[in-house]
């Protein structure tokens, strides 16, 4: 048998891993991707929860966050395409018009 | 859940279905109506708003959950909504202007700060911290197209984009917090959450989970160090969006800060944990606002980094857990509300097409050129400032005395110094208008009668709350009275 | 066999995890990351979650990924140089912060997970029984929140001002 312990460990690397992603990188896409593997990590958690306090509750939070996370990543998406058709780049570093 | 419990769960939320049935029919209906008719859209919203008010009037009441305690009705919740669907109003209002100046579609436009409003209206009666996240989910994504919706725009573009990163960011952190203090008590819904801490279910888990909380919620507040996106986004959005931004969702946030950590986190132990984070972050937050918006060359920049020290303000309040702090924030959310609105419709009505964006020279003489308009943008500055007998002199009166009573006295010298410091850029707008000689600037097209209606009630408001405080007061009152009664 | 599906899971997920960060090429970004939710729902799976297993392979690496993978494909994007390396004291607090969530779990859990669950755990009529009676209101907020994101992709993304 697993311990619970070591799911919720999984889930905290990967959503460690995944916020370095969102402000290390440079491309926008990345960075998306990066938003949404934390996104993943935190629905490991609830299901792990749920496994522990035998409690359905958690299964449907995953069901509502991953929903939340197709809406993020269709609207993200689309924010991106506005900004790629003035600049024909992803480069976030080119986001500088407004001053730091 | 019966037909009976359906029906009255229906009824309780009848404003929050109301103000999302208005963004809905605008959505439809303008795909039939010409650009003559297109005012309809503004004449639906605001009747569909009146209607959600008398709703919100109606249904107001003794705490009660619904919904399978998802969500719940209370006196604090209709407070919030009638605040939220006044933000909405004046939103509509100050925006007919502008959309048509910039060709916006219109529709989608108004569709979507209607819904944005049904998230702000959501996170006040959410009794479950998954509706907590829901709520501020979809305000948030509405938020985040609004601030994008100047497609062509680069500024526009770019703040959408930093926004949608960042607060996506924080959602995430939030989304975190709740697994945490789900995996902790097993339970999300706030007041079984207070109920299991009443009863010494302690574990450094539920530390976990609060602080990933605040640092959620706390990046939709635009506290310091969570602020960073704040200033680019409120200055490369459209400024009627600009304008819902600083008004809607920071008293979103801090509704959702209330429900939280009032009556979820509220029993002795965790509050004298998380008050004194609060105190210090309320502290960073009324000094770097302060000091920066001092060295800012652009009014719009500026007016973002007074929003974040507002937000301090306000925050000083939360860190007084006590009837005091939390009527003070809720009269605090108002005022600002109005100053906020106000300001930057004048700033919207004043910037010009090409050169700098916003600069302070547009200002320059506007005591001579437009005497009216000048009188009011004082107005606001003052009133932003803290001078009395504006609302924003009774707010911060209120929201120091909560701390000074919660034995704060630090955080409220902090914060009296700090305004002080506010003074000297609030008062360099008032001064350019009236003592420089206007700069021969492109004309201002006249007032819309809508735009005009907006700087009314605002300026109205604001003395109106700042010479009879009591009004308001006594309402803010009653509605957090049941959060500090004695519980089971 | 379970613990050996878990360490392949965890090993795997992990790794494309990392792979999504630090690697160049968005593609095999996009990649690497159906790989890790592939193995996230493995590991559902062994958490006696079939429905939510079967649920993260059909709509998020099925469409989510699809259409960050169409966007990609679009925006013909070329390999860009792996860049800010960010000072050695960005890797400490992010090496601190992960360090604080991994040990902040450890201790309350017993180590070995609360008995079987009944055979009806997990399963789609468990879901959906919660889903439409007591988590309704946050089902049809987030209907809400849908529409937003439609009107939201079809404004920002289309080629015209309609």
């Amino acid at each position: 048998m697993i311990p619970l312990p070591h799911y919720l460990t999984v889930s905290a690397i990967l959503f460690t891993t995944g916020a370095i992603g969102v402000l290390m990188r440079r491309n926008a896409l990345i960075m998306l991707m990066s938003l949404e593997l934390m996104l993943n990590a935190v629905n490991l958690s609830f299901v792990a929860y749920a496994r522990l306090h035998q409690d359905m509750g958690g299964h449907v939070f995953v069901f509502l966050s991953i929903t939340v996370a197709a809406v993020e990543a269709a609207v993200g998406l689309a924010i991106l395409l506005t900004i790629f058709r003035t600049r024909a780049t992803v480069d976030v570093d080119n986001l500088h018009l407004l001053q730091r | 859940m019966d037909a009976t419990a359906l029906l009255e769960s229906t009824g309780a939320l009848l404003p929050h279905m109301t103000v999302l049935v208005t963004g809905l029919v605008i959505l439809t209906l303008d795909l039939f109506l010409t650009p003559q008719s297109r005012y309809l859209n503004e004449v639906v919203g605001l009747i569909g708003l009146l209607v959600a008010f008398l709703f919100t009037l109606s249904t107001a009441g003794a705490p009660r959950q619904v919904f399978m305690a998802m969500a719940v009705v209370d006196y604090l919740g209709a407070f919030f909504n009638a605040t939220f669907l006044l933000i909405a109003a004046l939103t509509i209002l100050l925006s007919a202007s502008y959309v048509r100046r910039e060709g916006v579609s219109a529709g989608e436009y108004y569709a979507l700060v209607l819904f944005a409003t049904t998230g702000f209206m959501f996170v006040a009666a959410a009794a479950d911290l998954i509706m907590v996240f829901l709520a501020i989910e979809t305000l948030s994504i509405a938020t985040y197209i609004l601030a994008g919706l100047l497609r062509e725009d680069p500024h526009s573009q770019e703040a959408a984009f930093k926004y949608f990163m960042l607060g996506a960011l924080s959602s995430a952190f939030f989304l975190y917090g709740i697994a945490t203090i789900y995996g902790a008590l097993g339970n999300t819904n706030l007041v079984n959450v207070a109920q299991a801490l009443g009863q010494g279910d302690f574990s450094p888990l539920l530390l976990m989970g609060m602080a990933l909380l605040i640092v959620g919620l706390g990046f939709k507040a635009a506290v310091v160090p969570f602020h960073m996106w704040a200033p680019d986004v409120y200055e490369g959005a459209p400024t009627a969006v600009t304008a819902f931004m600083t008004a809607g969702p920071k008293a979103a946030a801090f509704a959702a800060f209330l429900r939280v950590f009032f009556q979820g986190f509220t029993t002795p132990d965790m509050v004298q944990h998380w008050a004194p984070i609060f105190a210090f972050l309320a502290a960073l937050t009324m000094i770097l606002g302060n000091f920066v918006a001092m060295a800012q060359q652009s009014l719009k920049r500026m007016l973002a980094y007074s929003s974040i020290a507002h937000a301090g303000y306000a925050f000083v309040a939360l860190v007084a857990h006590n009837t005091l702090g939390a009527s003070s924030i809720l009269y605090y959310l108002v005022a600002y509300t109005l100053m906020s609105l106000g300001s930057f419709t004048v700033l919207m009505v004043v910037a010009r097409r090409e050169g700098p964006l916003y600069a302070f020279d547009d200002y320059a003489g506007l005591g001579t050129t437009h005497p009216l308009l000048a009188a009011m943008m004082a107005l606001f500055m003052f009133a932003l400032a803290g001078f009395p007998p504006t609302a924003g002199f009774a707010g911060k009166f209120y929201v120091f005395s909560a701390a000074v009573q919660a034995g704060y006295y630090w955080l409220a010298l902090i914060g009296l110094l700090t305004s002080v410091v506010s003074v000297v850029y609030y008062t360099r707008v008032v001064m350019l208008m009236y003592m420089r000689e206007p700069n021969g600037a492109q004309p201002i097209p006249r007032l819309a009668p809508t735009t005009m209606a907006v700087l009314g009630i605002t300026a109205i408001g604001i003395l109106y709350m700042g010479i009879f405080p009591g009004g308001v007061m006594r309402l803010a009152e009653h509605s957090v009275a049941f959060l500090f009664q004695a519980k089971m | 066999m379970e613990t050996f599906l878990f360490w392949i899971f965890a090993i795997v997920g992990v790794g494309g995890g990392i792979m999504v960060v630090f690697h160049r090429n968005p593609m095999s970004s996009a990649i690497y990351l159906v790989v890790t939710m592939l193995c996230l729902a493995g590991f559902y799976a062994l958490l006696a979650g079939p429905f939510v297993a079967v649920i993260q392979v059909l709509v998020y690496a099925g469409a989510v990924m699809v259409l960050i993978l169409f966007v990609i494909m679009m925006l013909n994007l070329r390999e860009e140089t792996l860049q800010r390396e960010g000072g050695m004291a960005t890797w400490i607090l992010a090496g601190l912060i992960g360090l604080v969530l991994v040990v902040a779990v450890l201790p309350p859990f017993p180590r070995t997970p609360a008995g079987t669950p009944p055979p009806e755990f997990g399963t789609i009529e468990a879901v959906g029984n919660k889903l439409f009676t007591m988590y309704m209101l946050p089902f049809e907020l987030t209907s809400v929140l849908l529409l937003i994101g439609i009107i939201g992709a079809v404004i920002l993304a289309k080629r015209r001002m309609l």
